[in-house]
């Protein structure tokens, strides 16, 4: 199979990605596309049969840094994030329909370590490659990143008893 | 058992502890129900979000990002150069793209059809959570759904005796319209896709024919208004059997 087909399997992927990453469908899909192109450009870098989704998702995360540091599109945010109330509630059907507006909320370096696990399913250390980051790292970010959408979806207004321990 | 650290808890809500150390973090759980609380709203996180996003994964892809994979290497990769003509999964709309594209003369549709099936197998057939938008458990709707969507009715062959279980089917849209795409496993985790569309342009009944894209297999034929092919990573003799099976129950 040619390495082109190879990165045609992953578009579909790369673009569930980026759309929970940046919010927006045709702000993720230019992600995707700069993505693409990228990869053609340093395909000869890339070896056949290591990681290529890995690849493909480093690709992108560091474009993704890029246009934030840029202060690009993508630092945006989520187009109807400051429209959507949070909600109370804990139920799977409240929590669908209130996670793009939560999402939006995190910071992005928490929101792309939650969907690398989350949603993409890497391991921890893949998802440390792809984040050029220690593997502890991922792992802090990850519990903050957690216990922040856990609040933003709980809701700001409910008061927490800190059991001191 | 060491202790239970606040990795372990993560590790364990994604469902990537070893067993062992996973009852070790069920008994931990039971015994400390903040913990165990905090770990049901991380897998409920981790829900919401593929409820919220897996349906991306069904979307045809845009015509745009199949060209800036194909655009700078033309050439040698037969797969490649159809694919921005063809990209069975962006044409027509149906699935909300609203990329219009003219139908072609039959000779250039019959052309396309392995090609068009070929990467419609290598897009879709890697995918381990959702290759299919219905599964095999709802197979007497997937067949009448897919059934309606092309208007001609169709049958998900069985290969069984081939050692292949239908997954389930997709909806594809293609250039002269909507395609049928049944995906077929095998307990190697080896997967082969038949997929199906209107021939409408009075081809005539034809044989097999064989062509190689890419790595893939494609086995293709056209009988009573429908063009067929299966498609497969697996040997060329074994795609054949099936194709044969395929055919067999299906144009008898």
């Amino acid at each position: 199979m040619s390495k082109q087909t190879e990165l045609i399997q992953h578009i579909p992927r790369l673009r569930r990605y980026a759309r929970a990453l940046a919010g927006d469908a045709a702000r993720a899909d230019d992600l995707v596309q700069d993505t693409l192109e990228r990869a053609l450009v340093k395909l000869d870098l890339w070896r056949p049969g290591s990681d290529l989704r890995a690849w493909l998702f480093t690709l992108m995360h560091n474009l993704f840094v890029n246009q934030i540091r840029a202060g690009g599109p993508v630092h945006c945010e989520l187009d109807e994030a400051a429209d959507v109330p949070v909600r109370g509630g804990q139920s799977d059907a409240l929590a669908v329909r209130d996670i793009h507006a939560a999402l939006a909320q995190l910071p992005s370096e928490q929101r792309a370590v939650i969907l690398l696990v989350g949603l993409e399913q890497f391991s921890y250390a893949e998802a440390a490659r792809v984040l050029g980051l220690p593997i502890g790292t991922v792992m802090s970010r990850l519990s903050r990143a957690r216990e922040r959408l856990r609040e933003i979806m709980e809701g700001r207004a409910v008061v927490k008893l800190q059991v001191v321990k | 058992m060491s202790e239970i650290t606040e990795d372990d808890l993560h590790a364990y809500a994604d469902g990537v502890l070893p067993a062992e150390r996973r009852v070790e973090v069920e008994a931990w759980l039971a015994a400390h129900p903040d913990d165990e609380a905090r770990v049901r709203v991380w897998q409920s996180q981790n829900r919401s979000l593929h409820e919220a996003f897996d349906s991306v994964l069904n979307e045809p892809l845009p015509l745009d990002l199949v060209r800036a994979v194909n655009v700078r290497r033309g050439g040698s990769r037969p797969l490649w150069r159809a694919a921005a003509a063809i990209m069975a999964l962006a044409a027509t709309g149906l699935l909300g793209y609203g990329v219009g594209v003219q139908s072609q003369p039959a000779a250039m549709e019959y052309a396309a059809l392995p090609h068009d099936a070929a990467l419609a197998h290598v897009v879709f057939s890697p995918e381990q959570r959702h290759p299919v938008e219905v599964d095999a458990q709802h197979a007497e709707h997937l067949v009448g759904w897919l059934s309606k969507r092309l208007g001609h009715d169709l049958h998900a062959p069985d290969f069984r005796a081939q050692g292949f279980e239908l997954l389930g089917g997709r909806l594809l849209s293609g250039q002269a319209g909507p395609v049928a795409q049944f995906m077929y496993q095998d307990g190697q985790a080896r997967r082969v896709t038949l997929y199906v569309r209107r021939d409408g342009a009075g081809q005539a009944a034809t044989g097999f024919r064989h062509l190689r894209e890419d790595g893939v297999e494609v086995f293709y034929w056209v009988d009573r208004d429908l063009g067929y092919a299966l498609s497969g990573a697996i040997d060329q003799a074994e795609m054949g059997r099936l194709a044969d099976a395929a055919y067999r129950q299906i144009s008898r």
